[in-house]
């Protein structure tokens, strides 16, 4: 149970002076309940990489299975498809069209052609999983403030019930704690739920305490797929391509250079503090030894 | 899906005719639709095709970019080939029921397509050659006696040059949010009219909230560079006739002399049709 990438590549106008090349050859496998961060520069296919994952986009070459089906097989039911791999797009506050919030969110169940009572229970379901407040639930979801939208548009597709949740930079344009209360909500959603989430970003900084794997993306191919950190020890290649590791990561670095035997591994801030403390400590013992 | 219209596209090319003055090629494009209605008989559609034949040659553009434009008018050709074709007295050659083709009727028929296939291929080469930018500032160029008129030249070129310069960005963005919803279980295909007109609206109102939303960017963004209006305001790049400008009025002349001889005025006994 899980999505497949087999082979695939994207390339835009085909055959004219302005061809690009947006996918080169992608492998990969998405298995059920992972929590994956999906990084890259701008330009280097992420976007374009999560639109082929509900089969909005299709490939040049190569297949893409869903549960071992090719999506792109006649006969595949691509409505169905698309509830179960839930797509976030960028500013997905945009998408918003309804009088009020809770209306809103009830358009994707209600396109999957579900009763009534089952539409309702679980826009309100998803409202709550956001933790958006009950008395915005009947106001019109254009005088709400930029992060409510985006949880009202992201609730508007847990709504569905996806078995994959894809968010295409659910946090670009917010502030520092807009930033985290989305991401917080997300990895405790995905505790709660067991869901499959995929998280498209451009800064390692956000995903890196969330997610069991990251998979870097340069220009339209694979660059690295592995565990958070063991990425961060190519700091010096994602610089290269216009990414960067954790601060922390060059913090320990830099400490470890002069002469503080720090583990380099720690990626967040916590596990940082921890590390140093320790080093700390068997650097006093030493020295009271000595 | 809505790569496809070529309205107010700009193709990337380095030729002779993307570097034309923008305001030969508008006077040529209006001359050549007009010779294409002067002219009538198919010698001068020959010439017609000929002329454009060349054109599309050496401006480097795939053909395939001028026939993408087709794509939207074939409505319109397919209701004026028919009207004509069936609605034109004359000699019959087929009746159906109450209808009958005439001879004139296939002829005035054939005749039409052929002017509304030129005319759109004559004007996308224009617009597939000339970024939306230099058309508009050609434009108020050629305006610019009717000042004395106080018609608001500046101001009509700027907003041609806005509209056009939004249309890309717009359908962009309807893009965008048509695959937003269908991520979301819409269906823009599928049921009869209402349905459809109905599915129209998540694209929709999104889609002018976001353009009023980008209006109103782009007239802050306009205000806070001290932007007002015509009088006085100077060109970065003017607009100067070359060597080779003049080189391009001499051929679309000597076209319109051609065309409207052979079309029009001279009658070639065996090849007049």
């Amino acid at each position: 149970m899980a999505i497949i990438l087999d082979h695939v590549s994207h390339i835009y106008e085909e055959g004219t002076s302005m061809e690009t090349a947006a996918l080169r050859d992608v492998n990969l496998v998405i298995p059920d309940g992972q929590f994956i961060g999906l990084i890259g520069h701008t330009g280097s296919g992420k976007s374009t990489l999560v639109q082929h994952l509900n089969g909005l986009m299709k490939p040049t070459s190569g297949n893409i299975y869903y549960n071992g089906e090719d999506i792109h097989e006649d006969g595949f039911d691509k409505k169905k498809l698309r509830s179960k791999v839930g797509l976030v797009f960028q500013y997905p506050e945009h998408q918003l069209f309804e009088i009020d919030v809770f209306k809103d969110v009830c358009f994707g169940p209600k396109n999957m052609g579900l009763e009534e009572k089952e539409i309702e229970l679980r826009a309100y379901a998803a409202l709550k999983q956001v933790g958006l407040a009950d008395e915005y639930f009947y106001q019109s979801p254009f005088d709400l403030s930029g992060g409510q939208k985006r949880r009202v548009a992201i609730a508007g597709v847990l709504a569905m019930k996806p078995e994959v949740l894809i968010l295409d930079e659910p946090t670009a344009g917010l502030d520092p704690k807009g930033r985290d209360e989305i991401l917080d909500q997300i990895a405790l959603l995905r505790k709660e739920a067991g869901i499959t989430v995929v998280l498209v970003s451009h800064s390692m900084e956000d995903v890196a305490k969330y997610v069991d794997r990251i998979i870097v993306m340069n220009q339209g191919s694979v660059m690295y797929d592995d565990e958070p950190r063991k990425i961060f020890r190519h700091y010096k290649e994602l610089e290269e391509v216009g990414l960067a590791a954790p601060q922390v990561t060059y913090i320990m670095q830099e400490l470890r250079e002069r002469g503080l035997d720090v583990n380099t591994d720690a990626i967040t801030v916590e596990e940082a503090r921890d590390g140093i403390l320790k080093a700390l400590a068997a650097k006093g013992r030493d020295i009271r030894k000595a | 899906m809505l790569r496809d219209i070529t309205l107010g596209q700009y193709y990337q090319a380095d030729s002779v005719i993307h570097r034309l003055d923008p305001r030969v090629k508008l006077a040529a494009t209006v001359l050549f639709i007009v010779s294409l209605f002067i002219v009538d008989n198919f010698v001068g559609y020959i010439i017609a095709a000929i002329f454009l034949a060349c054109m599309i040659k050496i401006s480097g553009v795939p053909f395939r970019y001028m026939i993408k434009g087709m794509k939207s008018i074939v409505f319109l050709l397919v209701i004026a080939v028919v009207f004509n074709l069936f609605l034109t007295p004359g000699e019959a050659v087929l009746s159906v029921w109450k209808l009958k083709i005439t001879k004139e009727g296939i002829r005035i028929a054939v005749m039409m397509a052929i002017r509304l296939v030129f005319l759109i291929i004559g004007s996308s080469l224009m617009t597939l050659t000339t970024t939306p930018n230099n058309l508009t500032d050609g434009m108020e160029k050629m305006m610019s006696p009717l000042k004395i008129f106080h018609v608001p030249v500046h101001e009509v070129a700027m907003m041609m040059s806005i509209a056009l310069r939004f249309i890309p960005i717009l359908l962009e963005e309807t893009d965008k949010i048509m695959k937003a919803q269908i991520a979301r279980g819409a269906d823009f295909e599928s049921g009869n009219l209402i349905k459809k007109a109905k599915a129209m609206v998540p694209l929709l109102v999104p889609l002018f909230i976001s353009a009023f939303r980008r209006a109103n960017d782009l007239a802050m963004a306009m205000e806070a560079r001290c932007y007002r209006g015509g009088e006085h305001r100077t060109k970065m790049k003017p607009l100067v006739y070359h060597r080779r400008d003049r080189i391009g009025y001499l051929i679309i002349f000597a076209y319109m002399a051609v065309s409207v001889c052979f079309g029009r005025i001279l009658k070639i006994p065996f090849l007049n049709i």
